[in-house]
């Protein structure tokens, strides 16, 4: 009887040690870690830029760049700010959705969509070194 | 209400006369210089960019700028002794693009004169603008000021001609602003030749005035609010008295002075664009005398969209600027400082929030 509850635990012991040993530090990455978390988001930078000069975004072949070269006056660091002729305070992608209805005449994107989310990181890229200032106007 | 003495929407607006009786700002086209024969005016439409969706379908938001820039300007009361148009008339220079656009500048009562724009160039370099609306640049006299048009749009011969595997690929990467892919714009040999000759024939004392489609000094080379060969141009017109340089392209209010040489942009139709300032990184001059137009509101789509109307006063430009949705600007050569100024704003305390770009 002592015998077998001892070789039960030292069994799910060697179970922990192997899981503990297969699970890295969790506060500890590497450089080539963070490489490639850079390279995930500029993928997603360069996916939105590549949005961001898409005929076929919306629905009469306007592209963002037309109005916002370089994504310039969309001022990502001002957001959430309150939006006076929508009467409340809005998170960026609503800004874009707007642009989407109507200089573009075409549909909005659901929030999680990976295009707004990419036409985010590519604005929020070209902002980069621009101190946050929410609700500013 | 808007000051009287800045409103061009009491003096376009006909059936308010009457009301307005003695307070009519007659000055605007009318400015008190000693020989007022020399003083006349002439309207500005610029940067269209009339867009085909597919069809006969065009974007109905660049449509609607420059109806209502044609409608307004053919309200003008006196007439403009004619009407300039300022270069990006199509938005990728296609037959229907031009059609449609010359369609509509058709209802203008005036004669007409184009300077082209890159938009309406590099699908075709030209051929069908040239046969709808004359040469790509002249000039010619009008009560005693020579007047200039340049194409000033044009760039090195490798990008035009070797670079791109279709015309249609070469208008596209040309019509996207902010696109490395595209090429400084410039006036080239051939006109800066034709240029000299045809200045040759001018007496120093006559005033000068050049139009071109993209800015005869540098600003932004990202954007093209820049002309590669500037200088050349302006050490061309340095012997003359008064020179002002008036330039398309930018869709925003900027002016400067350099040397002799004045220089005022013009509004767009179609849309606004940022001032390169606002692009955190760039590296850019924007000319310090500039007072920036009023941030555009988006949920105005004519809002920072507009036409001038530009007074030849004693062989100088003035500009008002008629701004939908907004207070008209004004941007007068200023005889004691020697530069243009805004007539309201000029002052660093007389500026408004909307002014401030970031």
């Amino acid at each position: 009887m002592f015998f077998r509850l001892c070789k039960h635990t030292v069994i799910n012991l060697a179970l922990i040690a192997g899981l503990v040993s297969a699970n890295v530090q969790a506060d500890e990455f590497t450089k080539a870690d963070t490489d490639r978390w850079q390279q995930q988001f500029m993928d997603s930078v360069k996916q939105g830029r590549e949005l961001w000069t898409s005929p076929t975004l919306g629905g009469n072949g306007v592209v963002c760049a037309q109005c916002h070269p370089n994504a310039a006056n969309t001022h990502p660091e001002t957001y959430p700010k309150f939006q006076k002729q929508i009467g409340r305070v809005v998170p960026l992608w609503e800004m874009i959705n707007w642009c989407l209805r109507n200089p573009l005449e075409g549909q909005p994107l659901a929030a999680d969509d990976p295009k707004l989310i990419a036409l985010q990181a590519y604005v929020t890229y070209e902002r980069r070194g621009v101190k946050l200032e929410p609700g500013k106007h | 209400m808007h000051p009287i003495n800045n409103s061009r929407r009491n003096f376009i607006k006909n059936s308010g006369a009457l009301a307005l009786g003695a307070t009519l700002p007659l000055s605007l086209v009318e400015l008190a210089f000693a020989d007022s024969s020399q003083n006349f005016s002439f309207a500005y439409i610029s940067d269209a960019h009339i867009q085909q969706i597919k069809g006969s379908r065009f974007v109905r938001n660049w449509d609607r700028g420059l109806i209502r820039a044609v409608a307004e300007t053919n309200l003008l009361t006196p007439k403009p002794d004619f009407v300039m148009f300022g270069g990006d008339l199509a938005q990728l220079g296609s037959k229907p693009e031009l059609d449609h656009g010359a369609e509509i500048m058709s209802a203008l009562g005036q004669k007409v004169r184009y300077v082209m724009g890159e938009h309406d160039y590099y699908l075709d370099l030209g051929e069908y603008w040239e046969k709808l609306f004359g040469p790509q640049f002249y000039s010619f006299e009008h009560k005693g000021v020579h007047f200039i048009v340049l194409n000033s749009i044009r760039t090195y011969d490798e990008w035009t001609f070797h670079r791109w595997p279709s015309n249609e690929q070469r208008m596209l990467e040309m019509a996207g602003l902010d696109n490395p892919n595209s090429s400084p714009f410039m006036v080239g040999e051939e006109q800066r030749k034709w240029l000299k000759s045809d200045l040759d024939k001018v007496a120093k004392t006559t005033p000068i005035v050049v139009f071109s489609h993209s800015p005869l000094q540098k600003i932004y080379k990202g954007w093209n609010f820049w002309t590669e060969d500037a200088e050349q141009i302006q050490a061309l017109l340095k012997p003359f008295n008064k020179v002002s340089v008036i330039y398309g392209h930018v869709h925003q209010i900027q002016y400067n002075q350099i040397g002799n040489i004045s220089f005022n942009s013009v509004m767009s139709t179609a849309w606004p664009w940022p001032y390169p300032t606002a692009y955190a990184q760039a590296e850019q001059y924007l000319p310090k005398l500039t007072v920036p137009m009023n941030r555009a509101d988006p949920f105005f789509e004519r809002d920072a969209t507009g036409w001038q109307l530009i007074n030849l006063a004693d062989g100088h430009v003035d500009l008002d600027y008629t701004l939908y949705n907004n207070t008209e600007r004004s941007v007068a050569f200023n005889a004691k400082t020697k530069r243009p100024e805004d007539k309201a704003y000029q002052a660093e305390t007389s500026r408004i929030p909307p002014q401030s770009h970031y």
